[in-house]
């Protein structure tokens, strides 16, 4: 058997062992067994990537459906965005894993929460491994249903069984795009399997701007805006932080979140040759990034401000995927795992340390309680807000490289996104770390730094954060670009033309983004450190400021364009479609056949000689029927 | 005897014994009932493992000259006891046996005149086997009507408050249905002809053995130049004669050159809306499906099961085994019209499951949704969407069995089946609430369940079709948000949240073993299934692509 195979399976022997042994397996084995599971994954993945040869391989598993000429099998694809993507899930999967051990030690349902963690990894791992659209799909909606049952653990909580409903049902909605997408690649090329699809494509003389391919690539990008929380699909993920904070960094940040990009990337051949499409595809990452990221400036929720990072991110990759500039975003997908996993675990260290306190306006001066959790976070920040040389920096220049070669306005626009970020971010760091603590005796009582469970993955992670850019360092700096190198053969088939900028205007570029980042840096540093301003209670916000604390009302204007219309519907139709016209009429028609019954069976009242009145009636009407030729002449 | 007739008098004869059997014996009749129907269940299974995937036309084939009647110049009558499997009609059998051994175990519930209701528990058992094992279209008519019979007594006896109501509106309702097939049948019988039978009748030939398909073409020819003699022309209700056009009469009604027509359309357009009424009161289709919620809501636990896990099914099966095969091109004709029809009711289905209040209302109109995927796929008329409506019915016969079993287990306990009554009962029934959670989560379509293989299917076929256009499908997708949207909103409302509930804490225990005994294999089936679908398709697979050969 191929390692391949073991990869998904271990975690889903995790699942079921942790699943169907909930309250039996000892407490102290559930961990073990849940990491172990993500470890050993993590272990084949990275045996397959050491001996991989640069040629793509599929793993036939089974066949899974054929109907007439038509087959569906289930096998696995391995090759290099795969294998990157497996390192990544496994990897921080397995940190995020251990840390849960620590952090959710006396949750009453942790044998439960460990179990739906390796189910999620497995689905995950299943979505990256599938070599043809329709086991994606399978872990697509896999991923979506584990990050149902996990944003709803705590699900006594309405609100939190609410945003885990919300999620799923948002993510249909992008599913509903990603299935007809799928749909439609069966309809036209009758195969569902990548290799086969995109030898098609690049085979079949299909122009650049083909209509076919405009309408499937947008359809499947339907789906990757569901899943990948971009606009108008998004709203959902800020929400999806009632889940635990581990799942949030694992499943919210570093992995599901990106299957979206991952997802275009393996599409390249269609999308390249839908310019449309990617046009589209840029714009729509640009609003995200700039929207989520101006949401983000006001937010007091620890883990809010982070989920809107998240998404605004995920739209600085959907610009670069706008732009054909694959690896870069493929390059920026791996630094936000590192960064984002690590932001959300030290925040969920915060969190943990503040007895469950997530409001930043109560939080203040941690960094001499919690050291470890302190420098990790400020590398962390330092690494997504862009700042030389941690990882955030490469990847997300990179892209504003390429982007700053498709379109200037689209460029001036990321760059204020950056300058956003880089601001919240360190708000939020000063916010929380600096200054005095602004809580209640009984939190700073308790105030401790976390266990080694839990600083372990944020120590690793910290590193990876620190140095991850290296992994892929531009030429301009000595370096070989290793990663986009690895990845080109993906590209080989799309013919993507060179658009990298010249030397001195990247260095250019790179000074100003830079120059942006600290600035912004430095008016968080005198808002929030020097003048000490603390953000205002709910409720006193005016203005441009309210409408920004209050996501710009997107929830309320779903709720009522969206939800109400539905429910209002689905009454009318059950409480006057349903039964004043269906019924009505079916009842009607049985009162009819009553009525006439009634009326006949008077007809028929025991007086004999009302029946040879009828008789002779009768026979007369036969016989001129009979003799109306003679009658008529 | 062969497989078949003792699938489908076994039951028939117990439910006589029963009958028959003191009244004191009545603690035995329920076990009496579950071994049956677990022969049945273990026969079905049989029959699904000796079956050739690989062979043309029907297997386990039993002939019988049943009643043969010179009619002078009307010809002679043939009705045969004919019956036999095909890919078709295989899973159903399987469910069958399925499903009625699951509604046998939850008739423990029933208390009262046990011996009246096992007995004709057993006897739908053995009606509905014949009904999809007849290739005689007299004696599926036969079975389909004996069908309604206990069908109306065991709703009208044991059921709710308004059982007298909803008994004869079920009643009505598919008698209404019943007769537009009958007079369908009736034209279908004086304008057919059984070759072979004609063939010994003429005095072609002396015994069957000397068939050939050379001797068959050539008494097709004779009909065709109308040199056979009527009185010498068997008529037949056989159905694999039936989709020939060349055993049709010449100037016969509906003969394909018929140009009778009514209202501006053709006598066998009439026919197969006909059938197409009758099937789909049964399915049901919207706008004839009212009698559904108000039978389900008023039928015992047992008995929705077995009406949703499988007499809706017969809807289906009555279209693809009748109704497409011997009018082919009405079919096409009218795809668009049954395609619109199967996308109302997935459509109008689910905007009134999210309306209810009554959870097995509910779970009654996401029936009416989901029966809708079926009606669009058989419309489709592309393998596809074929196979994907007779996996689609398989399928949802294990998921509304499992999730009328769960509606049972609340009901038993409180007597209140309203969602807003319960809150939070994850705290209080643990495996309950992971059970229903796994029926609506397969239920809605989730990939690895089965409920998905049926949906991907039906709307890949509908995107497919070349009869009508892709929007229509496209609008039948929505369908999905809004089952994710009901079944979740149910789940939050009923499980999640701080426990609270009108009824006292001590009744709401959690599943019994004989409730974990019905609900857990039908769970692990819906899984199984959705891993590996072509446990089905590779049975239905053939049978279908003889099917599309009526279509090119």
């Amino acid at each position: 058997m191929s390692l391949a195979v073991l990869i998904p399976l271990f975690p889903l022997i995790g699942f079921l062992i942790n699943g169907l042994g909930f309250r039996r397996v000892p407490k102290s084995l559930v961990g073990v067994i849940g990491s172990a599971a993500a470890l050993a994954s993590f272990a084949c993945a990275l045996s397959l990537f050491l001996n991989f040869s640069g040629q793509p391989e599929v793993v036939h598993i089974f066949d899974w459906i054929t109907i007439g000429d038509f087959n569906i099998s289930m096998s696995f694809q391995i090759d290099q965005l795969s294998l990157l993507m497996l390192l990544i899930i496994t990897g921080v999967g397995s940190l995020i894993h251990i840390y849960s051990i620590g952090y959710m030690h006396h949750d009453e349902g942790f044998g439960k929460f460990f179990a739906f963690l390796n189910l999620f990894l497995f689905f995950m791992l299943l979505l990256v491994l599938g070599s043809n659209y329709v086991v994606m799909f399978i872990g697509w909606e896999g991923v979506g249903l584990c990050s149902y049952l996990l944003i709803g653990f705590w699900n006594k909580n309405t609100n939190y069984g609410n945003a885990a409903r919300k999620a799923f049902i948002m993510n249909r909605i992008g599913d509903l795009g990603f299935l007809l997408g799928i749909f439609l690649i069966i309809t036209h090329f009758g195969t569902v399997e990548y290799a086969d699809v995109f030898s098609k494509v690049a085979e079949g003389g299909y122009e650049s701007g083909d209509k076919t391919l405009m309408y499937i690539t947008l359809l499947l990008f339907v789906g990757a805006m569901g899943k990948s929380a971009q606009i108008p699909l998004y709203t959902w993920l800020p929400d999806a932080m009632a889940g635990p904070t581990p799942v949030s960094a694992l499943i919210h940040a570093a992995t599901m979140v990106t299957a979206g990009i991952y997802m275009i990337i393996r599409s390249n051949v269609l999308y390249s040759l839908s310019p449309e499409t990617l046009e589209v595809i840029g714009w729509v990452g640009t609003a995200t990034a700039l929207l989520a990221a101006s949401i983000g400036l006001l937010q007091n929720d620890i883990k809010k401000v982070l989920a809107y990072s998240t998404v605004s991110q995920l739209g600085y990759m959907f610009m670069g995927l706008g732009v054909m500039a694959y690896s870069s975003s493929f390059f920026h997908v791996m630094t936000h795992a590192f960064f984002k996993a690590l932001l959300f675990l030290g925040a969920g260290s915060v969190i943990h340390a503040m007895s469950d306190e997530q409001d930043i306006r109560s939080m203040g001066g941690l960094r001499k309680k919690l050291p470890i959790t302190f420098i990790t976070f400020l590398i962390a920040t330092i690494a997504i807000s862009g700042i030389p040389p941690f990882a955030g920096f490469f990847s997300k220049d990179e892209i504003l490289a390429h982007v700053y070669e498709h379109n200037k306005l689209m460029w001036v626009l990321a760059l204020a996104g950056s300058m956003m970020t880089s601001f919240y971010m360190f708000r939020l760091l000063f916010l929380t770390f600096f200054g005095e603590f602004r809580g209640t005796h009984e939190q700073e009582h308790h105030l401790h730094e976390s266990p080694i469970a839990m600083t372990a993955p944020l120590m690793i992670l910290a590193v990876l954060s620190a140095v991850g850019g290296f992994f892929n360092l531009p030429h301009i700096f000595g370096g070989h670009a290793s990663l986009a190198t690895f990845m080109e053969p993906l590209f080989a088939q799309s013919h993507i033309e060179a658009h990298a900028p010249n030397e001195s205007t990247e260095k250019m570029l790179m000074i100003v983004s830079v120059i942006a980042a600290l600035v912004s840096a430095a008016v968080a540093y005198v808002m929030y450190v020097s003048k000490k301003a603390v953000p205002e209670a709910d409720g006193t916000e005016t203005g441009l400021q309210k409408v920004v604390y209050n996501k710009y009302y997107i929830d309320e204007l779903y709720d009522t364009v969206f939800v109400k219309p539905i429910t209002a519907l689905s009454n009318i139709f059950y409480s006057f479609v349903e039964f004043l016209v269906i019924d009505l009429i079916v009842e009607g028609i049985g009162k009819l056949v009553k009525g006439i019954s009634g009326e006949a069976r008077l007809v028929q009242n025991g007086t004999t000689g009302y029946y040879i009145f009828a008789m002779v009636i009768s026979i007369a009407v036969m016989l001129i029927w009979g003799l109306r030729i003679f009658i008529l002449g | 005897m062969s497989v078949l007739s003792l699938l489908i008098f076994l039951p028939i004869a117990f439910s006589v014994v029963i009958l028959l059997l003191p009244e004191n014996l009545k603690g035995y009749f329920k076990w009496i009932t579950v071994g049956v129907t677990a022969v049945e269940f273990l026969l079905s299974i049989w029959v699904y493992l000796q079956f050739d995937q690989h062979t043309e036309g029907f297997q386990f084939l039993v002939q019988k000259d049943w009643i043969t009647l010179p009619l002078g110049s009307l010809g002679v009558a043939s009705i045969d006891y004919l019956i036999g499997v095909d890919g078709i009609s295989m899973p159903m059998i399987l469910l069958t046996g399925l499903v009625m051994f699951i509604g046998s175990i939850s008739s423990f519930e029933i208390g009262q005149k046990e011996k009246a209701y096992y007995a004709l528990y057993l006897l739908l058992t053995g009606s509905v086997i014949g009904c999809f094992v007849a290739l005689d279209m007299f004696l599926f008519y036969l079975f389909f009507e004996f069908m309604l019979l206990p069908m109306y007594f065991l709703i009208g006896i044991w059921g709710g408050p308004r059982k007298e109501y909803a008994s004869i509106k079920f009643f009505i309702y598919t008698l209404v249905g019943s007769l537009f097939i009958l007079v369908v049948m009736i034209g279908l019988y004086l304008s057919a002809i059984d070759p072979v039978e004609t063939a010994l009748q003429t005095g072609l030939i002396s015994e069957l053995e000397q068939v050939t398909p050379n001797l068959i073409s050539e008494i097709q020819r004779l009909l065709a130049e109308g040199r056979l003699p009527s009185e010498q022309l068997v008529h037949t209700f056989d159905l694999r004669f039936l989709p020939d056009p060349n055993n049709f009469l010449p100037e016969s009604w509906l003969h394909i050159f018929s140009n009778i027509s009514i209202g501006g359309m053709g006598l066998r357009s009439w026919a197969f809306i006909f059938l197409l009424i009758g099937f789909g009161i049964k399915l049901p289709a919207v706008p004839v499906h009212t009698w559904l919620p108000d039978a389900h809501v008023e039928a015992p636990t047992p008995v929705s099961v077995v009406l949703a896990g499988i007499l809706l099914k017969i809807g289906g099966y009555g279209l693809l085994r009748i109704a497409y095969p011997i009018f082919p091109e009405a079919a096409s004709e009218l795809a668009f019209v049954i395609a619109i029809v199967g996308v109302i009711s997935i459509l109008y289905g689910a905007y009134n499951a999210l309306a209810m209040n009554d959870l097995k209302k509910l779970i009654a109109y996401s029936s009416v949704s989901h029966m809708g995927f079926v009606l669009l796929g058989i419309a489709s008329l592309t393998n596809e969407g074929i196979n994907g409506a007779v996996f689609q019915m398989f399928s949802h016969g294990i998921l509304s069995a499992m999730l009328f079993v769960l509606v049972g287990v609340l009901y038993s306990r409180t007597h209140d089946r309203r969602i807003n009554s319960y809150q939070g009962l994850a705290s209080k029934m643990p495996v309950y609430t992971a059970l229903t959670a796994i029926a609506f989560f397969a239920s809605l379509g989730l990939p690895a369940f089965s409920g998905f293989i049926g949906e991907f299917f039906t709307l890949i076929g509908g995107f497919n079709s070349l009869y009508f256009p892709k929007w229509i499908t496209g609008l039948g997708v929505l369908g999905l948000v809004l089952g994710a949207g009901y079944f979740l909103w149910t789940l939050q409302r009923m499980f999640f949240g701080k426990y609270w509930s009108r009824y006292e804490e001590s009744l709401l225990v959690d599943l019994n073993t004989r409730e974990k005994i019905m609900l857990l294999p039908l769970a692990i089936l819906a899984l199984i299934f959705g891993i590996f679908p072509n446990l089905v398709f590779d049975v239905s697979n053939q049978a279908v692509n003889e099917l599309m050969k009526l279509f090119v």
